[in-house]
């Protein structure tokens, strides 16, 4: 076990690398910082030659990564457009956001696997196909279709939300864009375990259970959730990542100023420390919450073994 | 184990191409199922497409799904079928507090009028082309570059697999949504190429993932080993006899990617990162609707609903083909 997440992690260097390599690529090579700082006016010749010298932009894209990761190994992600260190800004998002993620994760846990059960058990029902409806119009609603309309019903209308969600984003006012955040993959979710546990009730090993006169309960719970879980696993940890990266649109129509308010910031403004930074901290996110699904499957599936 | 079937049954009739050609379908309890309502094909064998096909007709999901996505393509061709009044004629004199006129079929006032008095229905219209464009057009350069890169993994495996897949997961460690804004944002004006490029650069990797899978289940199969012991050469292998077999998955990723895509465009244009004016877009439109929603709703909702159907339609025809063609499923 600790060999297979030490190979893990050597295997992951390769990938950090690249991703970020690729991102700072795209920030560095096709936008322009220096002349970002300036805004629509000009910056004097002389005075952006010398910023490019001092954040070494003179030098070759992969000596400037070089640089890069250096400072970054040490702690430096740079400063942000409003002088803060970037770093700074990472110690008020990301709290926010982990929030907001994990709300949407339970979300997606307690009604996305539930649905997905009770449909699977019920295939060709009336429930089943309106339940099947249902997710295929949340998938198909984008995301800033519907935090607008809840914002304004819930919000501005009933008023049983604030429309804006404080600086702090306490738990309770996450509630409802955890939610929204939550619902495509919280559809998929449905939609996976439902597959999947269509399929695993015909298995060889629910007859058994059922014949050795297992109650029903049991049966479902132990062992046909549990195997049916696994592509479900995938899903929801690749979706950490999603979630922490892709609450751009949510956070900006809640005005909830986690990861992706900041990113918005950095990337309209073109600022690459931010950007960049931010980007290095969400793949190394992604790359870790996939090692954990992998983890997970042996907890699973006895039957797959790590050496 | 029914992929194993010899060349001479198919030929009887007997069992429909469809077993011979799914690799993974290999529960014992839905194959004999597949036989009885493939339905008896008398004389000529069915292939997996045209299987698929006789099925599909079947389906009203199918049928209303292509029906809505026929209508937008013609929508996207030819705006001025539809309706009369040019997008950007604006009259400010035209209050957009006025109702809409719901009876009015298809008249430039029946879904009212947006701040800037342009009818809201026309403006609906002609966005349309640009959303099936950049949905069209990224899927297909999509297929054909992740389908090529997914073919190659997937039938050389080794080190060429090594090396394409640690470039797959290099792509796919950066977010999408964050990837395409950081490109986009570095162009002033932005085209349906420039919003095309950007979403296909960073999302061939799912065809690619999905086409390397499916490339490596079929590659195992009996018909391959006959075709190579029969002298075919690697190109004739792999696009003969490998990639019809393989692009079943395949082609229901890209349909649902395509809904996909529109939905990016549209997140994009809403962000104000998407299409610049004086582009016509759904996803700007709704942006701009956005501070008028306690006055003026209608400005949000009617784009908001066309985009959902046009999404919504993409969703439903991959669905409806994955079922025809996964006899699993049946």
């Amino acid at each position: 076990m600790g060999r297979y997440v030490l190979r893990r992690l050597i295997q992951m260097i390769p990938v950090f690398v690249g991703a970020t390599f690729l991102i700072f690529v795209m920030v560095y090579a096709l936008g322009d910082p220096v002349s970002a700082l300036f805004g629509d006016r000009g910056p004097d010749p002389a005075t952006a030659k010398a910023l490019r010298e001092e954040f070494n932009l003179d030098k070759p894209v992969w000596q400037q990564y070089l640089l890069y990761m250096g400072d970054i190994l040490t702690g430096d992600f740079g400063t942000a457009f409003n002088g803060e260190p970037v770093t700074a800004l990472m110690d008020r998002a990301f709290p926010i956001s982990f929030r907001l993620m994990v709300t949407a994760l339970v979300f997606e846990m307690l009604i996305g696997i539930t649905l997905g059960v009770i449909t699977g058990l019920r295939r060709g029902r009336s429930l089943d196909t309106s339940v099947l409806v249902l997710t295929l119009a949340v998938i198909a609603v984008p995301t800033f279709v519907l935090g607008t309309t809840a914002q304004y019903f819930l919000g501005v209308e009933f008023g049983w939300i604030d429309p804006a969600v404080s600086p702090d984003a306490r738990l309770d006012e996450l509630i409802v864009p955890g939610l929204i955040l939550s619902l495509v993959s919280l559809a998929y979710v449905t939609r996976l375990t439902r597959t999947s546990v269509a399929e695993n009730t015909r298995a060889d090993y629910i007859r058994t259970a059922v014949a050795k006169g297992l109650p029903r309960r049991r049966v479902t719970v132990r062992h046909l959730l549990r195997n049916s879980l696994i592509p479900v696993i995938t899903y929801l940890g690749a979706d950490v990542g999603t979630l922490m990266a892709g609450a751009i649109v949510t956070e900006r129509i809640f005005n909830i100023q986690g990861v992706g308010y900041q990113l918005y910031q950095g990337i309209l403004r073109q600022n690459s420390p931010t950007v960049v930074g931010f980007v290095v901290v969400l793949v190394l996110i992604f790359l870790l919450a996939n090692l954990l699904v992998d983890l997970m499957y042996a907890v699973l599936d006895p039957r797959i073994r790590y050496a | 184990m029914p992929d194993q079937a010899p060349e001479a049954l198919k030929k009887s009739g007997a069992l429909s191409e469809t077993e011979t050609l799914k690799k993974e379908a290999i529960p014992t309890a839905a194959a004999p199922a597949t036989v009885v309502e493939a339905g008896p094909a008398p004389g000529r064998p069915r292939s997996l497409w045209s299987d698929a096909w006789h099925e599909l007709r079947r389906r009203p999901t199918f049928l209303i799904a292509a029906t809505i996505i026929l209508v937008l393509f013609v929508m996207a061709a030819f705006p001025g079928w539809f309706t009369s009044v040019s997008p950007r004629e604006a009259d400010l004199t035209t209050n957009y507090l006025k109702e809409p006129q719901l009876t009015h079929f298809f008249s430039p006032e029946w879904l009212g009028y947006n701040q800037q008095g342009q009818s809201i229905w026309a403006r609906m219209v002609h966005g349309t082309r640009a959303s099936i464009i950049i949905g069209v057009a990224v899927t297909a350069i999509v297929l054909v570059f992740g389908g090529l890169v997914g073919m190659l993994a997937g039938y050389f495996g080794g080190w060429i697999d090594a090396i394409l897949s640690r470039i797959v997961d290099v792509f796919l460690g950066i977010p999408f949504l964050l990837g395409t804004m950081v490109i986009l944002v570095s162009f002033d004006t932005r085209t349906e190429w420039t919003v095309i490029m950007a979403l296909a650069f960073l999302g061939w990797t799912t065809i690619a993932r999905v086409m390397r899978g499916s490339v490596i289940s079929v590659k195992q199969a009996d018909y391959v080993a006959a075709a190579r012991s029969l002298g075919a050469g690697t190109w004739r292998i792999m696009l003969r006899h490998i990639l019809p077999n393989a692009l079943a998955p395949v082609i229901v990723v890209a349909m649902v990617a395509l809904g996909g895509y529109i939905t990016a465009e549209a997140v994009l244009s809403f962000l104000g990162i998407g299409l610049t004016e004086p582009a016509i877009s759904w996803g700007g439109d709704i942006n701009r609707a956005q501070d008028r929603i306690r006055v003026a709703e209608h400005i949000l909702l009617y784009p908001s609903i066309l985009l959902s159907i046009t999404i919504l339609s993409f969703l439903m025809l991959g669905d409806a083909v994955r079922d025809a063609l996964d006899p699993k499923l049946r």
